[in-house]
């Protein structure tokens, strides 16, 4: 762990180097540009406070140039409508890097090139980096760099990132801007004749109570275009009668950002029109192609489930091997060394060692397998540009839960494991969408309750256990649904966000950005939620290992008696069921695991079903595997969700909500069944 | 002054159809973001997919954008292509 975060901190940054940030729309193939310049010379943390990704590098030239290389997240404008946005801007405006280089995409250049208007209106001196040519030139899309250089009067360097072509000269030229800032002489974008007048007159308003570092010029184009927080920062800044005089005059051009927009994009217009040429549509393209099928609203659902279906097919045939070969190898040989290590020392210190903090290097080891290949499937899809698609599909559905496409991913993920479920929210940029989807994903009955819903269902039910089963994982389904419908009603007053998402041009994923993808999701799921599943593991240990002797003498197991009337609701009139419900938080198939240990029976044997079977009502049996199903996520999942909400209630939120709900339901179940039975209703 | 010039939904426009885009409703935020994303007055616009239900597929400066029902429909186009005179 000290390795890591010393490592990182050396490869964030170098004191006294020049800054380059990167900057771009989504979809330009701005993280392959990155990932091309800094290779594996870099950290991914977050913005400080902020759930959005910070990425950060560095750059050793072979003449011995080093730069600090910042990649900002992507945005399409500098308005601050997101979260992304904000950072975008604020990091531009506030420390000031001494060159940033603008990706865009040859392919989309006129609505890529609004982003390049903005930052030549806020000053920041800048390089383009034209990318994507190949893509461009495969729709027809012909663009002359020089043309598009002496137009806009900054240099244009042509680049196919993915196959590292021409990133080199792209950084070199953006060091020689740096080196001689006074030599940048770019053509400032004009804003329409007929507001010249009012950006005149609020300009004269605000001249000298412009707060530092804003520039006054684009503070007065950001206050007609009425940004929010601009806004905000010149009420406090200025004198009240010249902020009323400001109010009335903003008032009274309400709707000039619109014009501004569409002004923008007419000034785009004339500086593309000589550098581009493009044919007149008529063309089937390969993405027109693909598309037929891939957002079609049936052969596009059906395609989404064999993609899902062939990524569950690779985590079973591959990673699950791999993570049973961890665990048994690894943590026998861990175990090993603890005993010569610790073989003279009390026993109570092995345990904590060996069932507390191996079992949870093992918990974290039987977690990065099938993390990686989730995550390899996820980039590979994000790479090719199908994930958009994916979601597109599934909007439609997922809607009536208030969430977007784009949730449905990330929540299906959570069929194969929670915690890729959790991770995989980060697709979801708006944050309402993503902490909802977040809160959801427990919901999804993972691998290993279905496990142990396949294990204990044909001796509780002799008679049709897998309709049993079935309909157990649809009463999940359902409660997710109705769930998310609440959730959203209650807490977001049943606002929706808007969907408006670009689909990109499809194109040959680049091996480099999907591998640091896995890399880079992998490290930070062991960096952060792993030392909470360490921490919590001995934790666990100790809970369930004192006074002792064994779990039937422990405080967990006190807690289970504690429990009883509580159980006794649900017909589970056993402390040894409450207490394997509660190390089920540790990871759901211990279920299975402390019930063999209460009961006395091989945990592997299907006595063991039949015992616990012959302890409990039908209607109980029932109530039993509902909770299981619905409990709170286990210790991982958990600790992911801290790690990507960064707050600890949305946690409590998560685990209350499974709580409750999981709780409901065995009561529910186990009184109307009851009733049912007694011929009561 | 929507709807005089027969302005209509962008949701409304078969697949396959062009229009021009006229105005933007909705709030300040939405507004600004589909600006943004190139929907402003005088912009063409080409609908790709569009079933009468659920989200639908637009062509619009060059990219492929897919919106939900709710924020096409508060998208104003006129369906002839040509820019109409003041």
């Amino acid at each position: 762990m000290m390795d890591c975060h010393d490592g990182s901190a050396s490869a964030a940054q170098v004191a006294g180097a020049r800054t380059i940030a990167l900057i771009g729309q989504p979809n330009v193939g701005k993280s392959t540009v990155f990932n091309m310049i800094t290779g594996l010379n870099q950290h991914v943390g977050n913005w400080p406070g902020k759930t959005v990704e910070k990425k950060t590098g560095v750059f050793r030239g072979q003449n011995g140039t080093v730069l600090n290389i910042v990649d900002l997240p992507g945005t399409y404008s500098l308005t601050a409508n997101s979260e992304e946005e904000r950072i975008a801007r604020d990091f531009l405006i506030h420390e000031r890097p001494d060159v940033a280089i603008a990706v865009v995409n040859a392919a989309a250049l006129e609505r890529n090139l609004y982003l390049v208007a903005e930052l030549l209106a806020l000053g920041q001196p800048l390089v383009l980096g034209l990318n994507m040519l190949d893509v461009a030139g495969q729709h027809g899309i012909r663009v002359e760099p020089h043309v598009l250089q002496a137009a806009l009067g900054i240099p244009v360097v042509p680049i196919i990132a993915s196959k590292n072509q021409g990133v080199r000269e792209l950084v070199e030229a953006a060091a020689a801007v740096a080196e001689r800032p006074g030599d940048w002489r770019p053509v400032r974008p004009a804003i329409r004749p007929e507001h010249e007048p009012v950006l005149a007159a609020v300009r004269a308003l605000i001249a000298g109570h412009v707060p530092r570092p804003y520039p006054e010029d684009w503070v007065a184009l950001k206050l007609l275009e009425g940004d929010a927080e601009i806004t905000a920062m010149m009420e406090a800044a200025l004198p009240a009668e010249a902020w009323l005089r400001l109010r009335g005059l903003l008032r009274e051009h309400e709707d000039a950002y619109l014009d501004i927009a569409g002004g923008r994009y007419e000034w785009i217009g004339r500086m593309v029109r000589a550098a581009m040429t493009q044919p007149r549509t008529g063309a089937v393209t390969l993405t027109e192609r693909i598309d037929r099928v891939a957002t079609h609203p049936l052969a596009g659902l059906l395609l989404l489930l064999l993609i899902l279906g062939l990524a569950f097919w690779l985590t079973y045939t591959v990673a699950t091997p791999i993570a049973a070969w961890l665990s048994t190898q690894v943590l026998a040989a861990l175990d090993a060394l603890a005993a010569a290590a610790l073989g003279g020392t009390s026993a109570w210190l092995f345990g904590l060692v060996s069932d507390g903090l191996i079992h949870g290097v093992g918990t974290v080891f039987a977690f990065l397998p099938i993390l990686v290949v989730f995550f390899a499937v996820l980039g590979a899809l994000e790479d090719i540009g199908y994930l958009a698609r994916g979601a597109y599909v599934m909007d439609r559905f997922m809607h009536l839960m208030g969430l977007h496409g784009k949730s449905f991913m990330p929540l299906f993920l959570g069929f194969g494991c929670n915690v890729p479920a959790v991770l995989g929210s980060r697709i979801i940029e708006e944050p309402r969408g993503r902490w909802l989807t977040i809160l959801l994903a427990p919901l999804v009955p993972c691998t290993a309750r279905l496990a142990v819903l396949a294990f204990l269902a044909p001796a509780f039910f002799s008679t049709g256990p897998t309709i049993v089963s079935l309909g157990l994982v649809g009463l999940n389904l359902i409660v997710l649904a109705v769930a998310g419908i609440a959730v959203n009603r209650l807490a977001f007053r049943g606002e929706q966000s808007a969907f408006i998402m670009e689909l990109p041009l499809y194109h040959v994923p680049n091996l480099r950005t999907v591998g640091l993808y896995v890399w880079n999701n992998t490290l930070s799921f062991v960096r952060k939620a792993g030392t909470l599943i360490l921490l919590a593991s001995m934790a666990v240990w100790a809970l369930s290992s004192f006074p002792g002797p064994g779990i039937q003498a422990s405080v967990l197991a006190a807690f289970g008696r504690l429990l009883m009337p509580l159980g006794r609701l649900m017909g589970l009139d056993d402390w040894r069921l409450i207490v394997a419900l509660l190390t089920s938080f540790f990871a759901k198939e211990n279920t299975i695991a402390t019930l063999g240990i209460l009961f006395n029976l091989d945990a592997e044997s299907p006595d063991l079903a039949t015992a616990v079977a012959a302890v409990l009502t039908a209607p109980a049996r029932l109530a039993f595997l509902a909770v299981v199903m619905l409990f709170i996520p286990c210790l991982a999942t958990t600790a992911t969700i801290r790690q990507e909400t960064r707050s600890w209630r949305w946690t409590a939120a998560a685990l209350g909500l499974t709580l409750a709900l999981s709780l409901l339901a065995g009561i529910l179940i186990y009184q109307v069944g009851t009733a049912l039975s007694a011929g009561r209703i | 002054m929507i709807g005089s010039n027969g302005a209509k939904p962008l949701s409304d426009l078969p697949a396959g159809s062009e229009g021009v885009i006229r105005a933007l409703l909705g709030g300040r935020e939405f507004r600004s973001r589909v600006a943004n994303l190139g929907f402003t007055a005088g912009a063409s616009v080409k609908v790709m997919q569009n079933y009468g239900h659920g989200p639908m597929l637009v062509a619009i400066r060059g990219t492929l954008v897919a919106l939900g029902r709710h924020e096409a429909a508060k998208v104003l186009v006129s369906a002839d292509a040509r820019r109409e005179g003041p």
